[in-house]
Formats: C-alpha cells, structure tokens, sequence
C-alpha cells in the first residue's frame, strides 16, 4: 500500500510541476465541442439530438490524447523498468499509476462536460446523468487505454497504433453512456445503462491491470 | 502419443508433418468446395421470396461462422503461447489473425452486395454487421501490432495479450451492439423473416461450413510453415530443407 501511494504521490507531483501538459488534454476537449456547432449548424433541436454523443466522442478522443503519458516519460528515463523490478505487485503499481492519471485528466472532464453540455443545448434533466456517465466511464477509459499504452510503450511512434488498439474496445462504453445520456434527456430510465457501466467499470478495475502489467513486461522484455 | 505432441511442438517437426498432411487437406477441400458450391449453386432449390440471390449464403454465413472461429483460436494459440512460450503456437496465433481478417472481411462484402437487393441498401447499421465490423477492427489492431514491433517474439507475445484482451471483449460488444439497436428503435431493419431453413439448403450449406474449415486449416498450416522457415532461418534444418528444394 505504501508502494502504491507513493507511486501517486510522484505521478500528481510530476503533472503538478508541468501544468500546462496537464491542461491540454481538456483544451482540446473544448476545441472538439466547439468545432461540432461550427461544422452541423447552430439550431438548438439539431446540438441537443447530438449533445449526448458529441461530448462523450469528445471526452473519449481526449482520454485517449493524453493516454501516452502514463507510461510513456517513464519508460523513457528509465524508473518504469525500476517499477518492474521492484519487489511490490506491479498490477498493484500500475493501479496507482493509472488512478493518477484518472485524477488528472479524466475527473477534470466531469466538471468540464455539464458546461460545453449547456453550449450543446442538452437539456438539463440530462445534465446529472452525463456526469455519473463520466463518473463510471473515464475510469475505464483509462484503465483499457493503459493496456493498450502498455503494448506499445517500447515502440517509437506508438500513438497511432494506439488508437487502433485501443478504440474498437471503447465502443460498448460509448454505446451505453451516450445511450444512457440520450435516454435521460428524453425523460426515460437510466439504471439499467448505469448499472452496466458499473459492471463495466469492476471488470475494467478487476481483469486489466494484470493485463497492463503483463503488456509491461513483454514491451520492456 | 504425449512424445508424439511434444515432437510436434518444435518446430522442425511441426514443418515435415504439416507438409505431409498438406496434400490431403487441399484434397478435401477441393472436394467439398466442389461438392457445396454446385448443390448450393446449381441443385439447391431458389428461394420463394428471394429468388437466386439468397444464395450467396453460401458463402456469406460460413464465411461469418469462420470470422468468430478464427478469432477464437487465434486467443487459443495466444494463450497457450503466454502460459507455456510455445514457439509454435506463437507462430499459430499470428498465422491466424490475416486468415480470419479476409474471412470477415469477406464476410462483410457478401453481406453488402446481398444486402443492396434485399434491404435497399448496402450498409444498415444492424447489431450483427455492426459487431462484424468492430471484430474487423480487432484483427486489424493484432496485425499491426504485430508488425509494429521488431523482434518477432515479443511481437507475436504482445498480439497474444491483445487477442486475449480482444476475447474478453467480443461478447460484451456483441450484447452492447445489440441492445444499442433495440434501444434505438431505430428505422426497423426489414429483416425478413427466415422461414426455418429447407433441408435441401441446409445440407450444401453445412458442406460449405465444412468446406471453409478445411480451407482454413490448410491456408493456416502454409501459413505457420512459412513463418516457421522465416523465423527458424538461422537453424541448420532450415538450411537443409531450403537446399534440399
């Protein structure tokens, strides 16, 4: 455990003192939003119907933007490979390492996503259950994208492949947040989409950061 | 017997037996690729509410059953590749993920051109189509980490995590796609009801599905041994079998 908290300790630090790497990811989340008014048209009945989709394309897009750095400075100057040869659980490492950058660049996004919500006309019965959305999904976002991160680390111009990886497995996410969000705006239930996502989420936080830790070792082998 | 598995774990082996059994395998297929093409083809009745085009099935659905197959031995092979480091079940994995990529992909374009008479369009954003193009995606993503990372068995262990990651994922995008279009309620695919299948197409049918296996085990069997040769080219076998021809 104390391994684990100091691993999060120096991840939050190390984003601390590099502020602005921190802001980009959700810069470009807003630049993504704007530019959908901007491309469709400004009419509130059309933004609303895309509301739900827009903003979580938007955030997935952005999670996956800032996906490279969990792993990606480490392995470079050395301290992942210090991280596998060290005597503590590496699943249990990893966990530390991707629960930072959840707090960095994934709870952000709940605070960011209700107000470009407002400039998409979502309509705000909608707007808590596009937050519990993010609440469950980013999470996972960030836990499959480390796998992915992962396999990749070792290569030179990962971030392509990365995306290639890493987006075929959010798409039942996506299906069921914006579905979830969608719903909520036309005044139906969402427990059974939230529940999933919660299901979701335990899988995610149960099963991948073996596999994270195991893409680790073969990328550093 | 537990000799003769182990004998066929190594690679040289694997290569002298696979060619043996080549000749049979190509055999057979031809023999029921012939056979399932000209009953479903020719002998097989027309269909009373789709007339001759239906039958493209006989290529489309085994061609669909294979995509999912393919995949499942491809984790297979992964697996047992990661627990044991077999080489050859590396060199199975990876010989996997092209041939089950054209089955989906193949699966796909029959589907569209069977589509464009049938439904009026060529694509509709139907549960199944969907998931058969996600599962496109997933081959794809194995290729190309595959071929993106140098040492080659590094890369065919880090597919294996991939195609693994992959089967854990591929019911929860199958039941995800599904209920993402009955939530919709989107424009009701005019799916026609098939009426339970006549026996006279059902039987060319299951030929061909037998047909394809048959295809797959020997396009696989050249594959692997290819990629035995390529990544054994340093051994002294390889060298005799390579003067040898």
């Amino acid at each position: 455990m104390s391994a684990f908290n100091a691993v999060l300790k120096r991840d939050l630090l190390l984003t601390y003192r590099n502020r602005s790497e921190m802001a980009n990811p959700l810069l470009f989340f807003v630049l993504v939003i704007t530019l959908f008014p901007l491309a469709i048209s400004p009419e509130s009945s059309v933004l609303k119907t895309l509301a739900p989709g827009v903003v979580w394309v938007a955030a997935l897009l952005a999670s996956l933007l800032s996906l490279d750095t969990i792993f990606r400075t480490d392995f470079e100057d050395g301290s992942l490979e210090q991280l596998l040869v060290s005597p503590h659980s590496l699943p249990a490492l990893v966990m530390a390492k991707v629960l930072a950058h959840w707090l960095v660049a994934g709870l952000p996004l709940l605070v960011l996503a209700p107000l470009l919500a407002v400039l998409l006309y979502l309509p705000s019965e909608a707007m808590l259950t596009l937050v519990l959305t993010l609440a469950l999904g980013t999470p996972v976002l960030s836990l499959i994208g480390a796998i992915g991160v992962g396999l990749t680390v070792g290569l030179r111009k990962g971030g392509m492949l990365l995306s290639l990886l890493v987006l075929p497995l959010y798409i039942p996410l996506l299906i069921f947040a914006s579905g979830a969000v969608d719903a909520a705006a036309s005044g139906l239930a969402v427990n059974g989409q939230l529940a999933i996502m919660g299901a979701l989420l335990i899988l995610a936080l149960t099963l991948t950061p073996f596999a994270t830790a195991a893409a680790l070792r073969i990328s550093l082998s | 017997m537990w000799t003769f598995f182990h004998k066929l774990g190594s690679p040289r082996y694997f290569y002298t037996y696979a060619g043996r059994l080549l000749p049979w395998l190509a055999v057979l297929t031809l023999i029921l690729f012939g056979v399932g093409l000209y009953w479903g083809l020719v002998v097989a009745p027309a269909d009373y509410q789709q007339g001759e085009s239906y039958r493209i099935i006989f290529i489309h659905v085994p061609a669909a059953w294979m995509s999912m197959f393919v995949y499942m031995v491809m984790a297979g092979a992964g697996a047992i590749a990661l627990i044991w480091k077999m080489k050859l079940a590396e060199v199975v994995a990876i010989s996997c993920a092209p041939i089950g990529a054209s089955f989906t992909a193949l699966a796909l374009v029959t589907g569209m051109l069977w589509g464009k008479p049938m439904w009026g369009a060529y694509w509709v954003w139907d549960a199944r189509l969907t998931s058969e193009l996600i599962l496109l995606f997933l081959y794809l993503g194995v290729i190309s980490l595959y071929s993106a990372i140098e040492d080659t068995r590094t890369a065919s262990r880090a597919a294996a995590i991939l195609a693994l990651v992959g089967v854990v994922n591929i019911p929860i995008i199958h039941y995800s796609v599904v209920w993402w279009n009955t939530l919709h309620q989107g424009a009701t695919i005019t799916k026609l009801d098939q009426p339970s299948m006549d026996t006279r197409m059902l039987i060319p049918l299951l030929i061909m599905a037998v047909a394809f296996k048959a295809y797959f085990g020997m396009v696989l069997l050249m594959r692997a041994r290819c990629e035995v040769l390529e990544r054994e080219r340093n051994s002294n076998w390889v060298r005799e079998v390579v003067q040898l021809s």
